[in-house]
């Protein structure tokens, strides 16, 4: 609502044009949907290598800069403006990034040997000469990338002064192919969309995956049985349950900040209530009573709380509810339909989809500023609204054309990147919480 | 009789039949499947058979549509309604699944609550019109089950919508 048309409309010329070549690729394109004044000039410098060991397999710096720009705080300095090449603080000319208005700089090396890759790098704080962080960071198999991430996260918490969420992955449902030949999978990725790995696959519909806190499970919700039912499955031994398989509705669940609940809704009591489940007795606490749709229940950060969609007022809207009962608050104003929230990590930033006559976009509401909201995806059909754990990003699904894609926004909808994940249909994100190194 | 009369009568019964229903909705019982009424008279000369599942023009249609964020059954199918309470009141071992749909627009879940609300109109339509709640299963799918998948009104009215399979003829 903030942002003038023609921005978005330009970007989206932008975004077609670039597609049209890089469809079907897995690939990344970060798009700069309005200016980012206050983006902090960083460069990072392509790694020298060291040791006789093979080529890392993967470009560190180039991973490094793809985090820092699509979050939306920085801007690194293309490659080609990149005239010296220092590896260690020892070698950077100061006065040469000066020049180039750089604030930031990282220089590193990498050596890979036996499957290890070592990546030693430093952060530099240019105007001042100084030096603010010298790690080294190693990973092995199939967690190359993450060395990188890891790296990113660094270097986003020593300057931003939030932990970094690069080394993060995401869950999110594939659909190929049509009617009785429809496959669906439940798949997660690391969170730029990288090292995608398939957790179940099914000829009926899957959808609203939610990972548990610690990052070892996936709840979601698969029709496989003719009906939906809910089940919980552990992503690295493949073992899952069902939780429910009432009759009617089993829908929308999510864990618990503790772990111990999942909130649910289901329709088994004639229409779609919210309830939390005790997930070790699976005993089920009913939270609301009346003849609304109630669903898509997210616990606020410290568990007391639990937001909801609700069309008890004739359109849906998001309400707040203590956890263990009581009187649903309505707590959206603005727009006719408002469902699906996502609540970032200080509980402050709710965000939703919000529908105006045919137009649904993704709405940011500031409850830390009096409910301000900003609009920060162009629509028209978005939906499915998911915080990074530090809350500096959003991933929501959209549709192009008639498939549908992933894009990451930052928290101020500035700068925006499809994820290029499949050829097929691509929905339901949920971003998961912070990894262990 | 010919066919085209019998289908006539049964049409003009279920639409009286759908008349009454809809003052009788707010009653909890409905009146037993099993139980012909000598103030029905076409119910007698024309019992359905699952043969008439696929001859006769009513029985065939198994889809209605809705508009849109709406659950009412529109006045146009009333008689399709009507026919298939009748059948399930001749046949009171037939079972039958009702599957609700949506649109794209909206969230996914709250388009299987919508979906569900669908699928509930029309089961109380049928048990209104005589049906037993034991005969009707509804499943929604929300919007996971499209027909038609352009974004636009011409594809969303197609797949707003219920459909009726039957499980048990």
């Amino acid at each position: 609502m903030r942002m003038p048309k023609f921005p978005f409309a330009l970007a989206l010329v932008l975004l077609a044009a670039l597609f049209a070549t890089q469809a079907g690729a897995q690939g990344l394109t970060v798009q700069i949907v309005n200016g980012v004044p206050s983006a902090i000039p960083i460069t990072v410098v392509p790694f020298g290598q060291e040791g006789s060991g093979p080529a890392s397999p993967v470009d560190i710096a180039q991973i490094v800069s793809m985090d820092l720009d699509r979050c939306g705080k920085f801007r690194t300095l293309p490659t080609s403006e990149i005239v010296e090449s220092p590896t260690t603080g020892s070698q950077i000319k100061f006065a040469t990034w000066q020049q180039l208005k750089q604030q930031y700089i990282v220089v590193g090396r990498t050596t890979y040997s036996g499957g290890v890759l070592k990546a030693d790098f430093e952060l530099w704080d240019v105007a001042k000469q100084q030096q603010l962080l010298g790690l080294s960071i190693s990973g092995q198999g199939s967690d190359l990338r993450r060395v990188a991430h890891q790296i990113a996260d660094q270097i986003y918490q020593k300057i931003i002064g939030v932990r970094g969420a690069f080394d993060t992955r995401i869950a999110y449902v594939t659909m190929v192919g049509l009617g009785n030949d429809a496959q669906y999978s439940l798949v997660i990725a690391d969170s730029d969309g990288y090292n995608p790995q398939t957790v179940v696959r099914s000829h009926e519909a899957l959808l609203s995956p939610g990972w548990s806190p610690n990052g070892q499970e996936l709840a979601y919700v698969s029709f496989e049985s003719g009906n939906s039912a809910i089940y919980i499955q552990n992503i690295a031994t493949g073992a899952r349950r069902v939780v429910s398989a009432r009759a009617g509705i089993n829908g929308a669940p999510r864990f618990s900040p503790d772990g111990k609940r999942l909130a649910v809704s289901l329709s088994f009591q004639g229409n779609p209530e919210i309830y939390v489940m005790d997930l070790a007795t699976g005993a089920l606490t009913r939270l609301t009573h009346n003849l609304a749709i109630d669903t898509e229940p997210r616990w606020t950060p410290d568990g007391a709380n639990i937001i909801f969609t609700s069309d008890r007022s004739g359109k849906p809207q998001l309400y707040e509810i203590p956890a263990s009962g009581g009187t649903p608050q309505r707590i959206t104003f603005q727009g006719q339909y408002n469902a699906n929230a996502s609540i970032s990590y200080d509980g402050k930033k709710i965000a939703m989809v919000q529908g105006n006559g045919n137009v649904y976009r993704i709405a940011v509401m500031d409850r830390s500023l009096g409910g301000q909201e900003t609009f920060v995806s162009p629509g028209n059909l978005d939906d499915a609204p998911s915080w990074a754990p530090n809350a500096s990003m959003l991933l929501y699904a959209a549709n192009e054309g008639p498939r549908g894609v992933l894009y990451a926004v930052s928290a101020d909808g500035r700068v925006r990147q499809r994820l290029v994940l499949s050829d097929g249909d691509v929905r339901e994100p949920a971003w998961g919480p912070y990894r262990s190194p | 009789m010919n066919a085209t009369v019998r289908v006539s009568v049964v049409a003009l019964f279920c639409l009286a039949a759908a008349a009454c229903a809809k003052k009788q909705e707010i009653k909890a019982a409905p009146p037993p499947p099993e139980a012909p009424t000598a103030t029905a008279p076409a119910q007698t000369e024309g019992v359905f058979t699952p043969a008439d599942l696929q001859s006769n023009a009513c029985l065939r249609t198994r889809v209605i549509y809705f508009d849109f964020d709406k659950s009412d059954i529109r006045g146009e199918f009333d008689n399709i309604v009507a026919c298939h309470a009748k059948y399930l009141r001749d046949r009171p071992m037939a079972r039958m699944t009702i599957e609700g749909n949506t649109d794209e627009r909206g969230t996914r879940e709250y388009n299987l609550g919508l979906g569900e609300r669908r699928g509930n109109a029309l089961a109380s339509a049928l048990e209104a019109a005589g049906a037993s709640s034991s005969q009707i299963k509804v499943v929604s799918y929300g919007e996971e089950r499209p027909v038609c998948r352009e974004h636009n009104e011409g594809c969303w009215h197609q797949n707003r919508r219920d459909n009726i399979v039957y499980t048990t003829e």
